[in-house]
């Protein structure tokens, strides 16, 4: 009978073990996508803004493996990644932008400013392909290979010494 | 000066709390003969006293915009309207646990005053307990979270208030929350004291009462009046989303319903003694804990704002200390304490026994599902669970609870016959049965919310049978009282039922001068504006609703979009009837010009709230007609012995 009395603070050393556990983990508030290993979900966007050209599956389809970027023009972390993907591009990368919400003058005020590395720039208003590709946040940076499948996902601004990472991940699809 | 004398009052209230520690448990091991006994009750009165001293301090120092004052700089701001800024004495961490704190020593320095009807013994234990409560509070505060800190570098303006916490209603959400955790923390400290002592008696629990009757009331206002903040503020057109901080609000409730009714088998019956202890530590136990979930960031919610890891850890501690040390001596102790008077299966204390469980089970469940998600994450699966958890698994639990509750306060006290009160309970069955074959027949319902209709209006007219055949005016103020919350509950359901039973939402794209149909609505967009305020911007749609075609009525929904910090918030526009509201949220606008328009009509939906504050008002109720009775018993008392003593004299 009286073992019965020890259940209640047995349970409760239980929870404080496992809070005492999850406090001392670091917090992670990435959310990764379940797509990477999937291919592309259909899609077909238009042109960001004049003189660009729109993206859909068939801009995937070609055999090159192409770098695709998450960004907006108001987002702020995307001003500070601008140098890295002009260098991405130096070295050789292709990379399709997606414009998440935004507008046609926005964007060409921020590509006069910060410069232009994208070859193709799609307009994403609602946030479908985002979502659909498993991107909770602006930016992240996704590879994918030559015949349209996710490889890489990477979870906010491209700093320094993600550019080599990425450019490797480039070259394993290859 | 004043920030300077806030503080020394804040370490001499920790001292006295220290000092009514140690005596306490001194006064508790040689049974009252040390000479320090007699510093036990002034301890916690001037505790009491030096605690408000430095909360008024606080209020101060905010009222003045002290700007070299940490805690002033980073929340107030000079041009804030006066109600903000104190309000922003406590619509932060460091204040509001100052807050705590001094709700905390009012409570104790009250019992001091007042509390004479228990053995002096479990009161010193009692006072010992409150005094180890409040040191870890005032050690918390003044270690780690001191709200005087001065800055050395003051700066020529404050930082303000989070603009969505500059809204009236949330002036006063929290700190009612928090009443109602002291409340509870009190009713932990008798708990203790009794269970220190083995004195668990009728006396005890009628000390207990009113305590967990008044958190009990203010629990339900809080968790009401955050419902309807997060119906209006956030824009989905739900009002209970089982995220964690509203199961946290509701987990305290529901252990203090439980608490109360066991406390008043144990006051009226002398019966269920170890088990409303157990309750009693739970209770206070579920407040620790929400607080914890709150304040560490531990799991994710809408309630974000007031993370901090490391004072989570230090109200991890805490909790260790004051649930841990009371469970231990739980153990060690629960079997020693008779378990009290026995009563028959069918009588009153059987039905309160078997809701009690059935509360107990609701509260396991929405425990388990609120931290399951932590659980899992220690294994690195993320989890969320929500209403395909809890609603069907709660119901389990929640359908019998309501059957009983129809019917139970109709029994007797220790024994009874069921088929004494079987024309009652075939009235209640019958309500129940016509409800649902009614509503099944003439919509197509869900089960949950056909079930809640039908036990609602069941219980709504069951819950006013305990009047029938009384005498109104003689009928005591606490069974009017347990009348009233009864009924309320039965009016929140049938408001839960039918909102999600009848509800009807439509999503449209409306250009400028175009119409939208919801329910009986017809919703016409007038224009769209964009409007601008002090520290956002919005776009505002202007829409006239007519009910069946009747008189328009201009409704204003928002989506504003704020800038420091950068934020979008939806504003809801609302037309209330009799009869259910009409909620409007006005979102993007299409390529095309068309703007994106959500409407919701939910029939009876404001009766939730209706009956919240209802249940609420039931306690109240009863909370006054036990002080009267408690006063009326004390100056009987009083004259008892005057009389004893003048026959003594004339002896």
């Amino acid at each position: 009978m009286s073992w019965r009395l020890w259940v209640p603070l047995f349970a409760f050393a239980l929870f404080v073990g496992l809070a005492a556990y999850q406090l001392t983990q670091p917090k992670d508030d990435f959310v990764e996508s379940r797509m990477v290993g999937e291919a592309l979900p259909y899609f077909d966007l238009p042109p960001a803004m004049e003189g660009a050209e729109g993206i859909s599956n068939a801009t995937f389809a070609d055999g090159k493996p192409r770098l695709l970027n998450i960004w907006a023009s108001w987002c702020l972390p995307c001003i500070a990644e601008a140098p890295h993907l002009e260098s991405l591009k130096e070295q050789g990368a292709e990379i399709v932008g997606v414009a998440i919400r935004d507008r046609p003058e926005d964007i060409a005020r921020f590509l006069a400013r910060h410069g232009n590395p994208y070859s193709r720039i799609g307009r994403d208003d609602l946030s479908e392909v985002q979502l659909a590709i498993g991107s909770s946040g602006v930016p992240e940076t996704f590879v994918i290979d030559g015949k349209g499948v996710i490889r890489y996902q990477h979870i906010g601004d491209i700093r320094a010494d993600d550019v080599p990472v990425l450019l490797a991940e480039l070259e394993k699809v290859r | 000066m004043i920030a300077e004398l806030g503080l020394a009052a804040l370490w001499l209230a920790a001292a006295l709390a220290a000092l009514q520690m140690i005596a306490g448990f001194m006064a508790v091991h040689d049974d009252g003969k040390s000479e320090l006994a007699g510093l036990i009750r002034p301890a916690a009165i001037v505790q009491g006293v030096l605690v408000t001293l430095s909360f008024g301090m606080l209020v101060w120092l905010f009222a003045i915009t002290d700007l070299s004052v940490k805690l002033v700089a980073s929340n107030s701001h000079s041009m804030k309207p006066l109600i903000f800024k104190l309000s922003g004495s406590f619509g932060n961490h460091e204040g509001s646990m100052l807050l705590w704190v001094m709700v905390m020593g009012l409570a104790g320095a009250l019992i001091a005053l007042v509390e004479r009807r228990l053995p002096e013994r479990t009161m010193n234990a009692t006072l010992a307990a409150q005094g180890v409560v409040a040191l870890g509070f005032y050690a918390f505060l003044l270690l780690s979270s001191n709200p005087f800190e001065r800055m050395p570098n003051p700066p020529a303006e404050g930082m303000g208030l989070n603009p969505l916490l500059q809204d009236i209603g949330l002036v006063f959400h929290p700190p009612t929350l928090y009443l109602g955790y002291v409340g509870l923390s009190v009713a932990f400290s008798f708990a203790v004291g009794a269970l220190l002592t083995r004195q668990v008696t009728p006396d005890f629990a009628r000390a207990m009462r009113p305590w967990v009757l008044g958190a009990w009331v203010l629990l339900t206002i809080g968790i009401t009046a955050g419902s309807y903040w997060a119906y209006y503020e956030l824009g989905w057109g739900g009002w209970w989303f089982w995220d964690p901080v509203e199961n946290a609000s509701l987990m305290p409730w529901l252990a203090a319903t439980a608490l109360l009714h066991s406390a008043s088998v144990l006051a009226s019956r002398d019966a269920l003694r170890t088990w409303t202890i157990m309750l009693g530590v739970v209770a206070f136990s579920m407040s620790m804990v929400g607080t914890f979930l709150v304040r560490s960031g531990i799991l994710t919610s809408v309630h974000a704002f007031a993370v901090d890891p490391e004072r989570g850890t230090f109200i991890l501690v805490l909790l260790g200390i004051f649930i841990g040390g009371a469970l231990l001596l739980f153990a060690m102790r629960a079997n020693t304490i008779n378990e009290g008077q026995r009563f028959a299966l069918a009588s009153r204390e059987g039905a309160l026994v078997f809701n009690n469980v059935m509360l107990s089970a609701i509260l396991a469940i929405v425990l388990l599902g609120t931290l399951y998600p932590l659980l899992t994450e220690a294994f690195d699966v993320r989890v969320s669970v929500g209403p395909p958890y809890f609603n069907p698994v709660g119901a389990i639990f929640t359908i019998p609870m309501l059957a009983v509750m129809a019917v139970g306060p109709l029994l007797r006290w220790r024994q009874d016959r069921v088929d004494r009160i079987g024309k009652e309970i075939a009235l209640f069955a019958a309500l129940v049965l016509a409800a649902l074959i009614l509503f099944s027949l003439l919509a197509e319902v869900a089960l949950l919310p056909l079930l809640g209709l039908a036990l609602g209006l069941g219980l709504a007219v069951a819950s006013l049978l305990p009047l029938r055949g009384r005498k109104l005016s003689r009928t005591p103020l606490a069974t009017w009282g347990m009348v009233a919350a009864h009924f309320g509950i039965a009016v929140t359901l049938i408001g839960m039922a039918s909102e999600s039973a009848f509800t009807e939402e439509r999503l449209a794209a409306v250009a400028e001068g175009g119409s939208a149909t919801v329910g009986p609505w017809t919703v016409v967009l007038q224009g769209v504006e964009p409007v601008a305020g002090p520290n956002w911007t919005a776009i505002e749609g202007r829409l006239a609703a007519s009910y069946n075609g009747g008189e328009a009525k201009v409704l204003t929904p928002q989506a504003r979009n704020f800038w420091a910090p950068l934020q979008q918030t939806t504003e809801s526009a609302l037309v209330t009837r009799w009869n259910g509201q009409l909620y409007a949220v006005v979102g993007d606008r299409a390529p095309d010009g068309r703007w994106q328009l959500r409407l919701w009509w939910k029939p009876f939906v404001t009766l939730i709230w209706y009956g919240g504050l209802l249940v609420a008002f039931g306690g109240v109720l009863a909370l006054i007609g036990r002080l009267l009775s408690d006063l009326r018993h004390r100056r009987l008392a009083a004259r008892i012995a005057e009389r004893r003593a003048d026959r003594e004299a004339v002896a």
